[in-house]
């Protein structure tokens, strides 16, 4: 055979961070089905025991803000959902493609830049946390925890919860070179977060001084919405604040990740 | 110049180029050019300044001083543009181990935006090229260090590179794996494929190279043909000395004006240009060594006296 040259093909309309994102695509079309039963099965299980078991409990001593434990529940365990995953695919994943397969390195080496990088498996991991709260939706709505059509909200809101995370996350993951900060980041990031920011129980519960700790987190402010989402109590007067705080942490995450994926891939 | 720099006549040229990291200096002003379809090859101890040379051209290392053009374009403004028209082979694979072998090459074309079609006629017809089309469909992860890296040629190959940048291509293989991916290397010279190639391996230096720089501690010690550093910088024989007691000082007083001595532990190298000459005025002296070994120079000898004997790091 011969290699007979060819004229070099034009780039194609595709913008390069979507060249960088179906990377990541690609690799899960073949290698999603570990991941399906933690998406289906896990927010099935979690609902069941929480919201049926230890909701028997609750209700019986009235329940919290006047809803009973599953409708309660229900959107704070979508909203940690949402941020467990972003965190989860902002970490390893990241640290892998800059020390153990190398994949950004590969990219680096066409005409992708470092950002196109960034944006891909950033639009990437904001996909998988979209899969993850549509089946939580659909889950939801099978236990009856929806009352009102603003419920289809929570997905959005679950991408925004993802956005102010993995943005974050990721700028630390391309920061560390040791992947033992993974284990504080989660023992004193995401376990506190996910237990005391009003995921299992309203915040007005915590004494006075980790209530404001707990206001500050971005977890608190997407439980929020969801919960408002879900209850159809949702006001856009006050609410906005949500969606604000949270889009600030996405945006200056993905202003320090820009900064560390410049210095860590272009030196 | 004048208006687009369409057909440069130089693929790379660097002028005074400088590399810096922190107050370590790892290229330290060195000029280049590279014209098309020539094999041209950094050779160098470890730590010589090599890869971060590569990198600058690859378009992924600022310069920190003096000038790069490749394709007579500024690595600064115009990197994606001029690594659309590169192939890279990194000296680590960045292979997806988890992936398919033709998959690797499907996503990797990906990044060039290469529509789908071309692509997969593309990915099959290389895969053809490095001799993996029998295993399209296998897995990355248990592939030979040798196939990995052939597959890490084909996949650089997918944008049909004018310029192909590989750093170190055959460290680790074993010699069968070697010589197929050299005989690779050689096939695409003949397509006019121009080739960069970094290695501190002399035997292929000498076996793809037409012409190379001796790179040490960030400088060019050498610049030529592999003939012409010979000739340049060693002489054409070397007669090696064995000798049965350890007594290198006292023939080597003995020896002295014959050529250029070199003593090593455990033999004396003279560089003469007739070793069966030098061979008679070495038993004239009285000098009679256990065993004789009269060689052409080669590469080797270049490279160790350019750039020492003692390791590096």
């Amino acid at each position: 055979m011969s290699l007979t040259r060819t004229p070099l093909t034009p780039t194609t309309w595709v913008p390069a961070p979507v060249r960088s994102y179906s990377h990541f695509a690609h690799a899960y079309t073949l290698l999603w089905r570990g991941s399906l039963s933690t998406t289906i099965l896990v927010p099935i299980l979690t609902l069941v025991a929480l919201g049926f078991g230890l909701g028997s409990l609750v209700d019986a001593g009235g329940g919290f803000d006047g809803l009973s434990y599953l409708v309660f529940i229900g959107p704070g365990l979508l909203a940690a959902a949402a941020m467990t995953t972003a965190v989860e695919e902002a970490t390893y994943p990241v640290m892998g493609a800059i020390r153990w397969q190398r994949t950004y390195f590969a990219m680096l080496a066409t005409p992708l830049t470092a950002v196109d990088v960034l944006i891909g498996h950033l639009l990437w991991m904001l996909t998988r946390v979209l899969m993850g709260a549509v089946a939580f939706f659909i889950v939801l709505l099978g236990f009856g925890v929806v009352t009102d059509w603003q419920g289809v909200l929570v997905v959005p809101f679950a991408v925004l919860i993802g956005f102010a995370f993995a943005a974050p996350v990721t700028a630390f993951s391309a920061t560390t070179d040791n992947n033992e900060s993974f284990a504080y980041l989660y023992r004193f990031g995401i376990i506190p977060m996910s237990l005391f920011a009003g995921a299992f129980f309203p915040i007005s519960q915590l004494p006075g001084w980790l209530q404001v700790v707990a206001e500050l987190t971005p977890a608190f402010h997407g439980v929020e919405l969801c919960r408002g989402a879900t209850t159809g109590t949702l006001s856009w007067s006050s609410d906005y604040v949500h969606v604000a705080y949270l889009l600030s942490w996405g945006f200056v995450g993905l202003l320090l990740a820009k900064r560390a994926f410049t210095r860590r891939l272009v030196f | 110049m004048t208006g687009r720099p369409e057909a440069p006549e130089l693929l790379i040229t660097a002028r005074g180029l400088v590399k810096r990291f922190g107050d370590a200096t790892a290229v330290d002003g060195i000029d280049v050019e590279v014209r098309p379809g020539e094999a041209f090859g950094f050779l160098g101890p470890n730590g010589a300044g090599k890869s971060s040379t590569m990198r600058m051209i690859g378009c992924v290392s600022p310069p920190s001083g003096g000038e790069l053009r490749v394709f007579g374009l500024d690595p600064q403004t115009d990197g994606p543009a001029i690594r659309a028209r590169l192939g890279v082979v990194p000296q680590e694979d960045t292979l997806d181990t988890e992936l398919p072998v033709i998959d690797n090459l499907l996503i990797y074309g990906g990044y060039f935006g290469i529509p789908k079609a071309e692509l997969r006629e593309r990915a099959t017809r290389l895969l053809d090229f490095v001799q993996l089309a029998d295993r399209a469909t296998s897995k990355v992860d248990p592939l030979s260090g040798g196939m990995k890296r052939r597959l890490t040629i084909a996949r650089s190959l997918i944008n049909d590179p004018e310029l192909l940048l590989l750093d170190e291509p055959t460290t680790g293989l074993d010699p069968q794996a070697r010589h197929v991916v050299w005989e690779r290397l050689f096939r695409l010279r003949q397509q006019g494929v121009t080739l960069v190639l970094t290695t501190h391996y002399m035997d292929e230096a000498e076996q793809l190279c037409d012409r190379l720089v001796v790179m040490d501690k960030g400088r060019i010690a050498a610049e030529g043909s592999p003939s012409e550093l010979i000739a340049a910088h060693s002489s054409r024989e070397v007669v090696e000395l064995r000798f049965a007691a350890l007594d290198h000082g006292g023939h080597a007083s003995a020896l002295d004006g014959i050529g250029r001595l070199e003593v090593l532990p455990d033999r004396l190298l003279l560089y003469v240009d007739d070793g069966d000459a030098a061979l008679v005025a070495v038993h004239g002296r009285g000098v009679t060594p256990t065993s004789v070994l009269i060689r052409r120079s080669t590469l080797e000898d270049v490279f160790l006296r350019l750039t020492g004997r003692t390791l590096v790091d």
